[in-house]
Parts: structure tokens; sequence; C-alpha cells
């Protein structure tokens, strides 16, 4: 490792932050160029079969209207890898809320009115959209998602279940989730002497550049797309999106800049779900709360025209000791749109439905919910058997414990009142594994004294530009003020996107290396630097993408201290508390936004978030944010997020693990197991609204 | 959003007029649900009547005790005005309960007595919705009904009144003031708003073309304790999953005056009438209150998805009451 | 009053008349359009702001935006939120939902938070708008502003300039006096309320932020108003 010098780890400032205080900053759609017209979908209002006929000329007749797209006369696209962005190719309606056409025309309120104006015809076909555990479309797939294998299973788990002193046998549901960043997904296009330029809001420029020249048939060298500011994205970005796909079309129709910007009513149809998960969850243990046998079963959907199977199930094979273990997975094919990615896909669901149970198990064992944990702590990841990088779940348990007050606790459901109120607290594990991909990075030494590195990173609001200069100072070894980073375009050195938490590592190995190599060049040159300045580059493939004899994962301890009103079941969180083994925090303020921000995505999942499907639509009820209630300020208490110093040489030249998804996983049941403790009843649906509260409390205790 | 002429109207006369001479005009007031549903295409008019601007936007003290509210007071200002705060807090709070800061300060008193249902059924184009297109069916009955209404609701429709005002005056016996073709005239708020039946698509006992100009409040509940409580899905900016306004009038050991209304459960605000005569003269013990609320939600025809509201309006109401009785009227938790 | 139409209302008048070609609009690189706005943040629209003469759907208001007088004639469908950002190439105001419910697109419309995206612009003439661009006093930053930097306020920074203008309307009504949900009945009418994280947060909740910097907004306004 380079001279680590004072940058890294420091509170820097973001270095965007003036402009987006000050509305300078410009996300995708306000692209003001010169010409620029807007463009407006018509999503189909059924839920599955066939357009009949497309009647456009009522809206072409509309002043302003420029264009219309249907399937009849839409460029054509070559064949997609992602069936998602096969738009207005044909005359299928996979689901509803499919794009099937487009109007392009000089203002807003024109594509408004215009797309209002397309009346679209259809053969309508039997649909079904209902997902049930026991739907005879299931199916075991090959592999969830992240190349997990779908089925684990090790010694004999259920004669192991079945025998066992201690058993908590239950099951657990989590509705549809909607990431709902707060910039809805948007894109202008723009081809002028033959480029394409692209403004688009993604978590990944590089990807989407390739994936608009493989479509279009361009010559990737012919386009950029530029990520600059991003407002959010939690996974809905992370891939390209059909809005690109359209305003591209849109450009190259009319020969105008285009811009795309989805309604938001259209979001939850449009650019992914988190999928719904059904869980059985079996935990057989020894008296003394020693697990035996450990089972999870999980039942998603995904839709007819992609298989997306969110690998809920996955974060059971690491996170405790077992010798008998079963993973699974199971998907059921629906006519409902695509899931995807959405902040920590896989071990948010799952750790919900882990870390409810090893509450319950808690309670049927009689042991503290954290000595449970500590209890059942493997040596070594229980699934690969290789040894963790470093592992320090108990370490994050027993400072959170402390921090918490933990110690004061009274074990005893509904032990504690303040009028009305019933107050609890509760405690869940986290984890999420350290991932990271190759990419490429420049560092340039200017004459003037200032560096630049150069990389096609992507900021959605996590801080990259303030990091990655943080890291290439610290490299360099000079002051930070002397560093600029420029990100977010597809002109840069390729990079991976901004996801699975992987971004900052990917991105600042690459970094990390091309300034180790610029300043072995600087210490190697005598007298002043040329005009030119020096160079270096960086590619870290076959280095980043290189397997690991360790297990690889970050963990961490949620605490949650909630009050449960009687009269109303409303629930409310007054304490939340994370600690976090993380390796090591490169930003100790922006570090600090993003497990507060996580977390807060984490109680809206317990108590405010949750989407319906509606069986004769197929259409998500909860279609915008008065329905679909993303919590507000006065949901939301003074969170804490504290972290352990952990030294991991096995990760990278940073020694960072990913810190973006770690703050929502086991947030909601930290906060579930606060609600068993206040008012003595188990929920396991979430989220915990007042009618399923209430619903509970009138029950039998 | 189709295209529409606007004018702005300078006297209520004038409103009426320009009214009368637009078919297909719509009055403008604070524009937060109208133009929301414009953009939805739920609204379609062809002119906008701009009726925000009109002299009605004082808060005045008549001469008998009550105190009359202009149509174009914003919410905001309504809910902070020092007679309402002191004589009427159920109404302050209730508007205080409602939508956000910002939606408060754009809002009228009128137009928020006028605000469509939030079924997402009514909102959505595409899907049947026997309000908005009459005939067409009832998406909702079969469908997410959750937010649905569990009292007065028809075969034709099960929407909710979503005003968090319209509970507070229903419950303080407000009126109504209109203007219109056929001149002045008044209607009680709580018979404001109608039951669905089978003409849901009528909202309201407005006449075409008639205009809110403005709310008395009566003099009678006017100092006694009274709140507002509301119980929803997220801490502040939602709408009500069930509510409750009521004001109570205790002298010498029994209830003298009591106003009740249930918000979030029908078509219109629910005034408690049975809760409320079950009260009148007795003693305020939880008891009665308890007795007096499950008479009045007797007659709840709750759906597959929302029994729970029964409960729960049982428990505001009951909580509601026992606070005003013991004199502790802080409503949040 | 006004007529129905405009000022300059011709009876019958064709939205698209006066435009060239069948009325699909102007091409690229045509000249500016004189009635796209005035004033010199005007630029961008002037150039390419698609605007019709006064006419039965569209009419001529005159908006005083962050202190300068812009007259333009608009869309009697634009909402002040669109009319900032495609006509004025003012684009800090946000659209995040377009519907009232995000509070991105908050702005102070005569001193009062309000969500542009649910006002005609029609029917502000001769309102007073201030936007994020506007809060700050020549090149310092409002204070605001500053204490959003301080705290790290933000970090996808898309709802930032709406809670900022939410904050510093919000600031404003508790000095003139004006409750909350969570301000206590008994507290004495007309007097500033005082503003602790409880206020701050019932009275920031009408905008959404997704990356969750709830708990570093609400101490940047605190920072402000002690």
């Amino acid at each position: 490792m380079a001279d680590t010098g004072t940058a890294l780890g420091a509170p820097a400032e973001r270095r965007e932050g003036r402009d987006k205080v000050t509305g300078s900053a410009r996300y995708a759609a306000e692209q003001n160029i010169p010409g620029r017209v807007h463009a407006w979908p018509v999503a189909a209002g059924i839920t599955r079969g066939t357009i009949r006929a497309i009647d456009t000329g009522t809206a072409l007749a509309l002043p302003g209207v420029l264009a219309v797209l249907t399937h009849d006369d839409a460029p054509r696209l070559a064949p997609a890898d992602d069936p998602t962005l096969a738009v207005l190719q044909d005359r299928r309606v996979p689901h509803h809320g499919w794009f099937v056409a487009l109007v392009v025309a000089e203002t807003l309120e024109e594509a408004r009115a215009g797309a209002a104006a397309v009346r679209v015809e259809y053969d309508v076909e039997e649909h079904d959209v209902t997902l049930t555990e026991d739907h005879p479309g299931a199916y075991t797939p090959e592999q969830a998602n992240g190349g997990n294998p779908a089925h684990r299973e090790q010694g004999h788990p259920e004669e192991a279940f079945a025998t066992a002193d201690v058993r908590v046998d239950a099951r657990y549901r989590i509705p549809p989730l909607h990431n709902h960043p707060m910039e809805p997904h948007a894109a202008t296009a723009h081809r002028s002497g033959g480029r394409l330029l692209v403004h688009d809001s993604s978590q990944g420029a590089t990807t989407v550049r390739a994936t608009l020249a493989s479509l279009f048939r361009l010559p990737e060298d012919d386009i950029t797309v530029v990520s600059e500011h991003v407002g959010g994205g939690f996974g809905s970005k992370g891939t390209p999106r059909p809005h690109v796909v359209l305003a591209v079309m849109a450009a190259l129709r009319t020969g105008r800049p285009v811009t795309v910007a989805l309604p938001r009513r259209l979001l939850p149809d449009a650019v992914g779900h988190r999928a719904p998960t059904l869980h059985r969850f079996r935990l057989g243990a020894a008296a003394d709360g020693t697990l035996v046998s450990s089972l999870h079963e999980v039942t998603t959907h995904t839709s007819r025209i992609k298989e997306f199977v969110e690998q809920a199930a996955v974060p059971s094979r690491i996170m405790y000791a077992a010798p008998h273990r079963l993973t699974t997975h199971r998907v059921v094919p629906l006519d409902v749109p695509s899931p995807s990615w959405m902040r920590a896909p896989g071990e948010a669901p799952g750790m919900y439905a882990l870390e409810s149970a090893m509450d319950e198990l808690a309670v049927a064992t009689g042991l503290d919910p954290v000595e449970l944990r500590i209890v059942n702590e493997p040596d070594t990841d229980p699934d690969s058997g290789k040894p963790f990088s470093s592992r320090h779940l108990i370490e994050c348990l027993r400072e959170g414990a402390r921090r918490f007050g933990w110690a004061q606790r009274d074990p005893r459901p509904r032990s504690r009142t303040e009028g009305p109120l019933l107050v609890g607290t509760g405690v869940a594990s986290a984890t999420y594994p350290v991932m990271v991909s190759p990419a490429r990075a420049s560092a340039h030494a200017l004459p003037d004294g200032r560096f630049a590195v150069r990389i096609n990173a992507t900021d959605i609001g996590t801080g990259a530009r303030t990091v990655l200069a943080q890291i290439a100072a610290d490299a360099l070894g000079v002051p930070l003020d002397r560093v600029r980073a420029e990100v977010g375009s597809s002109d840069l050195p390729p990079a991976p996107l901004a996801g699975g938490s992987s971004g900052t590592a990917s991105w600042g190995w690459a970094v990390h290396e091309a300034c180790t190599r610029l300043a072995a060049l600087l210490a190697a040159h005598t007298g002043p630097l040329p005009d030119g300045g020096l160079r270096a580059h960086a590619d870290t493939a076959g280095s980043a993408d290189a397997g690991s004899d360790w297990a690889r994962h970050a963990f961490g301890a949620h605490f949650a201290e909630v009050t449960v009103d009687t009269v109303s079941g409303e629930v409310r969180v007054r304490r939340l508390l994370g600690v976090y083994a993380a390796g090591r925090i490169l930003n100790a303020r922006t570090a600090r936004s993003q497990f507060i921000g996580a977390m807060t995505m984490g109680l809206g999942m317990a108590l405010t978030e949750g989407s319906t499907m509606d069986a004769a639509s197929g259409d998500f009820v909860e279609s915008d944010l008065a329905s679909y209630h993303v919590p507000v300020h006065a949901d939301v208490p003074d969170i804490e997020a504290h972290w352990i110093d952990e030294d991991d040489p096995h990760l990278n030249p940073m020694g960072s693990k990913g810190i973006g998804e770690i703050g929502i996983v086991g947030t909601a049941a930290a906060i579930g197991n606060a609600v068993h403790h206040a008012a003595g009843v188990r929920y396991r649906e979430l989220p915990l609204t007042p009618d399923r509260v209430l619903e509970g409390l009138a029950g039998p205790l | 959003m189709k295209p529409f002429a606007y004018a702005r109207a300078a006297t209520v006369e004038e409103a009426a007029g320009l009214y009368a001479a637009h078919p297909g005009a719509r009055y403008l007031g604070g524009g937060t649900n109208l133009v929301d549903l414009m953009k939805l295409g739920v609204e379609e008019p062809a002119a906008l009547v701009d009726v925000s601007r009109l002299p009605l936007d004082t808060v005045d003290e008549l001469p008998d005790g009550s105190v009359r509210v202009g149509a174009t007071v914003r919410n905001s200002d309504l809910a902070a005005h020092p007679t309402v705060r002191d004589r009427y807090p159920a109404l302050s709070q209730a508007l205080l309960a409602g939508a956000s800061g910002q939606l408060r300060n754009a809002a009228t008193t009128g137009g928020n007595l006028l605000q469509r249902t939030r079924c997402p059924y009514f909102q959505d184009t595409d899907k049947p919705c026997n309000k908005r297109v009459p005939g067409s069916g009832c998406a909702a009955r079969d469908g997410a009904h959750r937010d649905h209404a569990v009292l007065g609701h028809s075969p034709q429709c099960i929407a909710t009144h979503p005003s968090d005002l319209a509970v507070a005056l229903a419950a303080l016996d407000a009126r109504v003031e209109l203007y219109g073709a056929g001149g002045a005239r008044t209607v009680p708020a709580a018979e404001f708003h109608r039951l669905p039946g089978d003409r849901p698509e009528q909202d309201t006992e407005i006449r075409p073309g008639e205009l809110i100009t403005g709310v008395v409040l009566p003099a009678a509940p006017a100092g006694l304790p009274s709140l507002y409580r509301k119980a929803r899905d997220r801490a502040s900016y939602a709408f009500a999953l069930a509510s409750v306004a009521a004001v109570l009038g205790v002298e010498g050991g029994v209830v003298r005056h009591v106003g009740i209304a249930f918000g979030a459960l029908a078509h219109r605000p629910w005034r408690a009438r049975r809760a409320e005569r079950a009260l009148l003269g007795a003693a305020p013990t939880t008891a009665a209150f308890e007795r007096a609320a499950d008479l009045e939600l007797a007659a709840a025809e709750p759906l597959r998805d929302n029994a729970y509201k029964v409960r729960l309006a049982r428990n505001l109401a009951v909580d509601a009451l026992e606070r005003l009785a013991h004199g502790s009227p802080r409503t949040g938790n | 009053m006004d007529s129905m139409g405009s000022r300059n209302d011709s009876a019958g008048a064709d939205d698209g008349a006066g435009r060239p070609g069948n009325g699909r609009g102007a091409a690229p690189g045509e000249p500016p359009d004189p009635a796209g706005g005035t004033g010199p943040a005007g630029r961008s629209a002037a150039r390419h702001g698609t605007s019709r003469p006064p006419g039965r759907h569209h009419s001529e208001v005159t908006l005083r935006v962050n202190g300068t007088p812009r007259t333009l004639t608009v869309d009697h469908r634009s909402v002040l939120l669109d009319v900032l950002r495609e006509r004025l190439d003012l684009v800090g105001a946000k659209k995040g939902c377009d519907h009232g419910q995000c509070g991105s697109c908050t702005v102070l419309v005569d001193g009062r938070r309000v969500n542009s995206c649910l006002l005609p612009a029609v029917a502000l003439d001769g309102c007073d708008i201030t936007t994020v661009e506007g809060l700050a006093d020549g090149g310092a930053p409002h204070p605001l502003q500053q204490a959003f930097l301080d705290r790290d306020a933000f970090q996808c920074g898309y709802c930032t300039p709406g809670q900022l203008c939410s904050a510093v309307g919000a600031v404003a009504e508790a000095e003139a006096g004006h409750p909350s949900l969570v301000t206590d009945p008994g507290a004495p009418s007309g007097r500033p309320v005082p503003l602790g994280p409880d206020e701050i947060r019932e009275r920031l909740s009408g905008n959404l932020c997704r990356c969750g910097a709830y708990p570093n907004i609400v101490r940047a306004v605190e920072d402000v108003i002690r």
C-alpha cells in the first residue's frame, strides 16, 4: 500500500455539494440543448395480450406533436440481451405498463396531450398475476441472482429439524417494493454530426453506451453517454432502462434533441421492483440455543419475459453455524412487470426472514437475542468452508448493545408501557457480500502541480467524486485539494456501475493503481514536467476479478426502539442504531450518510412501504408517491451509525468493503423484533401498518 | 391535458357568469387537486374560472358569535388563525393533519371540500370506475380496498372522501355557503357531501355552476374542548385510514353538547348522530363512550380487507372523547 | 377582469396559427421567438422555448422571478414548475412526481412555500417567485445552503432545492406563529413557535428524501435557527 497520507478516511465535503444546494447541478432531463423537444410514453392499460390497432391520427393532428412512434414504425432494434429494452418492436404486451407508443412534441404539455390522444385496441388474453406458495407454475431455477446456486443443502436438514430440542417454523411475507429514486428515470438524446450524445439518469454510463451501441447497431465510439448528476437509483438505474432506448429512438426519428422523463406513475411497471418474497423458515436448535438445522425456502415471482430470481435465501448460507442446512429458491413466472434490483437484493428480504426467525428462536430458548447470535457464530463460511477475510459481527453486536443500552432491557414482551403506547426494543444482524469488478482509470500530473484522475464512475449520491479524489491523493501522497476526479461520462476510461456496494472498491482500485504508477513516474522524473504533464493508466482486469480464497462479507448489527399505539395501531421508531464492520471507511462523512440513508429505507420497508399487485389489472395499486409511502421526515428519528475499525488485507488496495446497502439489511427485522417485544405479538408480514397491527393486538396474546 | 381557456374572476357574480358562459368550465381555487386530476386525464375542463383571488380571503366574527370563513382562505392561514385555534381547535388540527405545509399554503377552504376521492381506480383512466365513468363498474370492490368505505357505501361505489377539514366542519355543525344561478344558499357541512348510492359521480349537493363562497362556524361549539385525531400509514403527509373529529361539552357531570364525525369511513364525513344521541345527557364515562361508538359503528359493512377500520374508528372515537372529558387534548403520539 | 382567453384574445384563434408548416413546430436553429421570455436568464428559453401568441389557450403573464420581472406567453396548461425549468432555464426546482406528492418542486410564491408542479402559471400573473437559485444573497450562499453543506444534508441532491425552499418557508411560518400538528394546542396563538426537532420534522414532511438525509437536514435547519 502506498503512503496513506491523511486523505483517506477524512470527512471531506462532497465536491458537487455547492452545485446541488444552489440548483446549478443539472440532471439528465435538464439539458436545455437548443431545439430540444419532449417525448411522452404511452403505457399499456391491459395486463396481457397483443395490440390490434393503434390510432395515432388524433395525436398527430394536435398542435406541437412531431411524431408518434409505435411498433409499426419505430426503429428496429438488434436483439436485446435484456428483453425489457425491446420496446416498440412488436404487438406483444407482456404486462401492464409495457410501452406501446411514444409521442414526441415541442413541449411537455403537448407531448402529454398527444400521449393521452393515442388510442390503442388490444386483443386481451387471460392473465395470472397472483403469487402463492403452492402455485403450479413454481419451479426451482438453476441459479438465483448474482450467479448463486438456487438450491444448497448440507447434511440432513429435515431430519435434524424434526428431532431438534427447540423448533421455530415460521412464514414471512414481504410485498413488492419500489425503488422510487427522487429523480424519475430520464434521458436526453441528441444525434448531431454523426455522433449520439445521451444524458441518462443511470448508475453506469459504460453499460448504457454498450447497450445502445448494440441495440442501434452503432459503433461505441460514436456514442457518448453522460451521467453527471443522478438523482438516486437504488438499483433501478443499475441497468439501462426503456426510457433511454425511447429517447434515442425519438432523437433518430425527429432529428431533434429529445428528452424522455418518465412520469412517476409509470415507474413501478417500467423500471423494475423488488419482487415479493414468501419465506418459510425453520430453525432447529439445542436447548442452549446452538443451531442444529436451518431451512430457508423462498418463493418469488418473475415476469414472462425475464427470469429474475431475488436471491433471498443466499444470506442464510453464511450467517450462522449449523451442521444441517438448506436454502432454496422457487420462482413463479407471472404476467407481471419484470422485477429487478433494489437496494441489497437478496439480503434485504432474506435477512428480514432470518433475523426474525432468530428472534423467535431467542424467545423460544429464553436466550438473549444478542447472545443467541453470538452462540451461533461460525468459524468459517458455513457454505463454502472458506475462512472469512474478516468477520466482526460479534463486535458489532456487543458495541451496538453497549451504545444502545441493551443491558437494561427487560426481555419480557409487553413489559413497558407509556399510557396507550407499548414500548419495545429489538436487534438484528446485517451482512452484505464484498463485490468488486475490473475498471480502467487514468491519472494525470499537470505541470502546475495539480492532478486529475479520470474514470467513468457514477455519483448517484454516494460522493464518488470526493472519495475517488481522496483515494488518488492518498496514493499520490499529495494534498486532497490538488486532485480533481472526473467521472460520469462514457468518454472517460470505462468502469462498472454504481451498484452492489462495489463502486468505490472497483473504481478506487483502478484509481489507486493508476496513481501509484503515476507516483512512480514522478519519482523517476527530474526537472519540470512537460507541457502535457505525465500520465499513467491502469486496468484492473485480472486482479480485481481474480478469485479469492477468502469469504468476504461486511457485517453489522441494528438496534431499534419502537412504540406501538394501542389506539391507532401506529408504530413509530424512536431510536435506530447501526454498528458496522465494513473494512476501512474511506470518508467518514459520506459513509455515515449512506448508512443512515439505508437504515431509513429499512425503516420504510418495516413500517410504511408496500405495494399491491391488483389481480384484475396486473397493475401495482400503489403507483404514486401519495399511496406508496416512502418515509417522511416525521417517521425518522435521529438515527445513529457507528463502525468498527477493521483492517482486512484481502480486499483491495484501500482495504474497503461496500457500505451502500448493508444499512437496509436486517433493519426491518430489528424493528419487527422490537414490535414483538413491545406488543407481545409476532407479525410476519410487512409492512407493519395500523390495519395489521390492530388486528394482531385484538387477537389472543 | 387538453387545452383550455382561462379567466380570472374579480367577484363572485362574475365568476358565476363566466362559468355559465363556458360549458365544461371548472372553478380553480388552489389547484392542488384539480390540476393533479387534469394531469391524470380524470378532469378535462374546457375552461378554468380562477376564483383564487376572489375577495373571500378573510375570517370574520359575526355578531351572533359565529365565525365566517371565506372560501379562498388558505388552509394554512385558517389553521393558524387565532380565533380558529382558540375556539375550534379540532378545525385547526384537522387542517394541520392534512397534506403538507406546501399544499396547505395553496389549498383553499372551498377547494378542500371539493377535492375528489383518492381511490386508485378513480385516478386511473384505464380502469373501470362508476364515479369517473358512470356505468363502467367498480374495480375497487373486488380489488384493493383496504382504504375504502365501511359505512354507507353502495354496489356502485366504495370510495371515501379524503378531506380532513370536512370532518371537523361536520362535527362542529358548520354550514357551507353557496352561490349560483339560483342565488345564495347554505347547506349543513355534514350534509354537503353525499353518499354514493347509484349516482357516485355526484360527490356533493352542489349544483352545476354553484360556487362555495364560505363556511360558517356556529357559536354553539365555540370554546368547547374539541380535537381531531387521525390514523395513517406514516407519521405525516398521508391520507387517513380513519379519523375522528369530536367536540364535547360537559356540565354538571353530564354531556350537554357533543359532535362526533368520522373521516375516511365513508363517501362523506360520517356524522355520528346515533352516538351523539346516546351521549347527550349521559355521564362522560369510558363505558358510555364505548357504547356510543359501538352503536354508531353497528351500521358498518366492512369489505374483505377493511374490517380493521371499524375497530380503528372505535378506538379513535373513544380515545378522543376520553381526552376531551379529561382535558388532555394532545392528539399525536 | 381578464377576458376568457387573454389580453390579446382573437376570437377563434387557432393554437397553431402563425407557426410554420402544419402546426408541427419550429425547425432547429430557428431564430429566437421574441415571446419566449425576456430578461437576462431567458437565454435558453428565448432560443427554443416554444411559445404561441396569446390566444384562447395561451396568455401573457409577468412573473417576478428571483427579483427579475419576466413576461412571457404561457400555455394555460403550463404549471409554474415547467415554466421555470423549460422556459426560464431555472432547473433548480425539480420534478419528482408532478403531482404534489414529493415536494421536490417547492418554491416560494409571494414568500410562501408551495408545490410549483400544481400551480398553473397563468394564475400567477404578478406574483413574486423565489427559487433555489434566488436564495443566495449575491455570491454568498444562504445560511441554510451553507448548513446543508456543513451537515451533509443530502446525497443525490435531487430533493435538495425543494428541502431548502421548504425549510426557508417553514422557518418563516413558525416565526409568523403558524402552528403545526405537533405544536402544543395550549401554546399561545399568534406567537412565534419555537422549532425543536419534532417541529422541524413535521413541518418538512412534505419533502421526501429517498437517500434518507432526514437527520442531517433537521440538524442543518437547527443550525440556522439557533
